[in-house]
């Protein structure tokens, strides 16, 4: 039963995975975070602006489901644990290779929701790059796991067909009785007294589940709902006002002085030609409004009304045709991860794609990238650059 | 007739699944989830980070398996073995339900919220979180400590419904086979 939860749950799991890979447009120069991927990239393809909210909602699945199915994995592996102890521990060269690959398979689910569960509360104890380490980790996972479905998937449709769930359903704790004796050992020779019916460790796993994703799935909404998300590291309450919502990388940690946002900020654009403008002269161009989301891969997001000056306009400016070129947004920001990043020739183009200065009617504030800031539709949130200073034009090599 | 090519193949076939074990095609699967698994492994050397991949992934097996179930398994036999449980009834008297899953699941579920949330509710990432949310982690600890009180509380309530049924239940019983019973037990 729990096999069956995970055979639904973890493809969905690796798919947005997958996915929120391709969101990061690792084809476009610079973005790439594991440029030795090989042939483990080959689905790469540009990401796209439409529909807006895409990667706020494939990446809060990827993480909210992950999260709930911590109580399912964990109760799979506490279900077929005898087979870890059995003794001889293989009786041919099938079940000696196949032990082999379950190593895989249990140190790949392990590693992997342990990395993307650290990865979120922002706990970077392991001693390697998440990126490259969640990706590669995952392939070796999901070898492991299509081999196992496979060679497993006969068994479990038979051990399914062999109680009728909706007797389970009825059987309470006193008509409970222990497990036969099968031939792969996992029932127990001389069970203790049941404790609990086969609903109750349905209920009970169920209920962990449950209790995980009411718990987290609140970072991923906006309004009075994101406050639920009482064990969750990004649904905390910033206030009312028009910048008070999540911010990731405050300004003092990125080393961003007030003084350098002052009226002393120029955005330099360089493309077929060189532009400096200031606050004021951006406030002077064409300004649009578009109601956009922020999604983050750590799986929490919020949506907001973002006005600011078109990329396609910008890149005008600087006498390029938009869909002609991918451009390097450059910030303020000192240190960190991602104080630059590339966007591509088509999220350059879309209309919606801004250099903000202002969200929700008010001015930016210092934490949320003042004096400008990018915000592309579907972007994941890390691409949109805070604090930018330049931003260089590419013609595409197509 | 038994010579012909089909033939010599399918014997081919049975001797090498005799052998093996399994059917070939079993062998077959597994090699190809090692060749990905190897091709992945020269990606991970390639990153420069596999002492510590192997390291993690490795650990990440043996940690559960044998340090985080054999934990979890013991706190249970403990905890069904309570020294500080009463004497069991004379049997032919109905015993108290058992009270062991009103204590196992919400211990188990707060201990899932601990296990996934550890580094929030201990404070262990404060530095990294307030770098990159300008907020500190302070209100995790409260919160999963709000977040257990609530699950025990739940539990223990409902314990104590499911206990009032009982004696409902048992009393007639009790009255009429077990006059060692306490009488002036409050059964509503």
């Amino acid at each position: 039963m729990f096999g069956l939860v995970l055979l639904a749950g973890i493809p969905i799991i690796a798919i947005t995975g997958m996915l929120s890979y391709a969101a990061y447009d690792p084809r476009v120069p610079d973005n790439d975070t594991t440029p030795e991927r090989g042939w483990l990239g080959f689905y790469l393809f540009d990401w796209p602006t439409y529909p807006a909210s895409l990667y706020r909602v494939t990446q809060g699945v990827h993480v909210v489901l992950g999260l709930t199915l911590t109580a399912v994995l964990l109760a799979k592996l506490w279900s077929v644990i005898p087979r870890l102890f059995i003794w001889p521990p293989a009786r041919s060269a099938a079940q000696a290779v196949e032990r082999v690959s379950l190593l895989l398979l249990v140190g790949g689910a392990v590693f992997e929701f342990v990395t993307g569960i650290l990865n979120i509360q922002l706990f970077y104890v392991f001693p390697f790059s998440f990126y490259p380490a969640h990706l590669y980790g995952a392939w070796i996972f999901l070898a492991a796991f299509a081999v196992h479905v496979a060679v497993k998937l006969p068994k479990m449709v038979r051990s399914l067909r062999s109680r009728s769930i909706r007797r389970e359903l009825r059987t309470g704790l006193d008509a409970t009785r222990p497990e036969p004796p099968d031939p792969d050992g996992l029932a127990p020779l001389s069970p203790a007294e049941p404790t609990m019916s086969r609903r109750g460790v349905l209920a009970f796993v169920g209920g962990a589940s449950l209790l995980t994703f009411g718990l987290s799935v609140g970072q991923t909404m906006d309004g009075p709902l994101r406050r639920t998300a009482l064990l969750a590291p990004h649904g905390r309450d910033y206030g009312a006002g028009p910048n008070d919502f999540q911010v990731n990388k405050a300004a003092s940690a990125m080393g961003v002085r007030l003084a350098e946002t002052g009226p002393g900020w120029r955005l330099e654009l360089a493309g077929a030609r060189q532009a400096i403008l200031s606050r004021a002269d951006l406030l002077a161009l064409p300004l649009h409004t578009y109601v956009l989301p922020i999604a983050c891969v750590e799986g929490w997001s919020a949506e907001q009304s973002w006005t600011g000056v078109r990329l396609a306009d910008l890149a005008r400016l600087a006498g390029i045709m938009p869909g002609t070129a991918y451009a390097v947004v450059e910030s303020l920001q000192r240190g960190g991860a991602f104080g630059q990043a590339s966007l591509s020739a088509g999220q350059m183009s879309d209309p919606r794609s801004l250099l903000a200065l202002r969200v929700n009617g008010a001015d930016l504030s210092l934490d949320h990238g003042f004096p400008a800031r990018i915000i592309v539709p579907n972007a994941p949130g890390v691409h949109n650059t805070k604090w930018v200073r330049r931003i260089s034009f590419h013609p595409t090599a197509r | 007739m038994s010579d012909d090519m089909p033939s010599r193949i399918r014997r081919a076939y049975r001797w090498t699944a005799a052998r093996y074990g399994a059917d070939p095609l079993h062998l077959l699967a597994l090699l190809a989830c090692f060749a990905l698994t190897g091709y992945a492994a020269t990606r991970v050397v390639a990153a420069g980070i596999w002492v510590g991949f192997v390291v993690w992934f490795v650990g990440a097996a043996i940690v559960h398996d044998l340090l985080l179930y054999p934990l979890y398994a013991v706190s249970d036999v403990t905890a069904q073995r309570r020294p500080w449980r009463r004497r069991r009834r004379p049997s032919g008297h109905p015993a108290r339900p058992s009270s062991i899953n009103y204590l196992r699941v919400p211990a188990a579920l707060s201990g899932l919220l601990l296990l996934i949330w550890f580094p929030l509710i201990l404070g262990l990432a404060g530095d990294t979180y307030h770098r990159s949310t300008g907020l500190d982690t302070s209100p995790y600890l409260g919160r999963w400590l709000l977040v257990t009180g609530v699950l025990f509380a739940g539990s223990a309530i409902a314990y104590a419904i499911r206990l009032r049924r009982h004696r409902v239940v048992a009393r007639p019983r009790l009255h009429a086979r077990a006059p060692r019973s306490p009488r002036s037990s409050p059964s509503g």
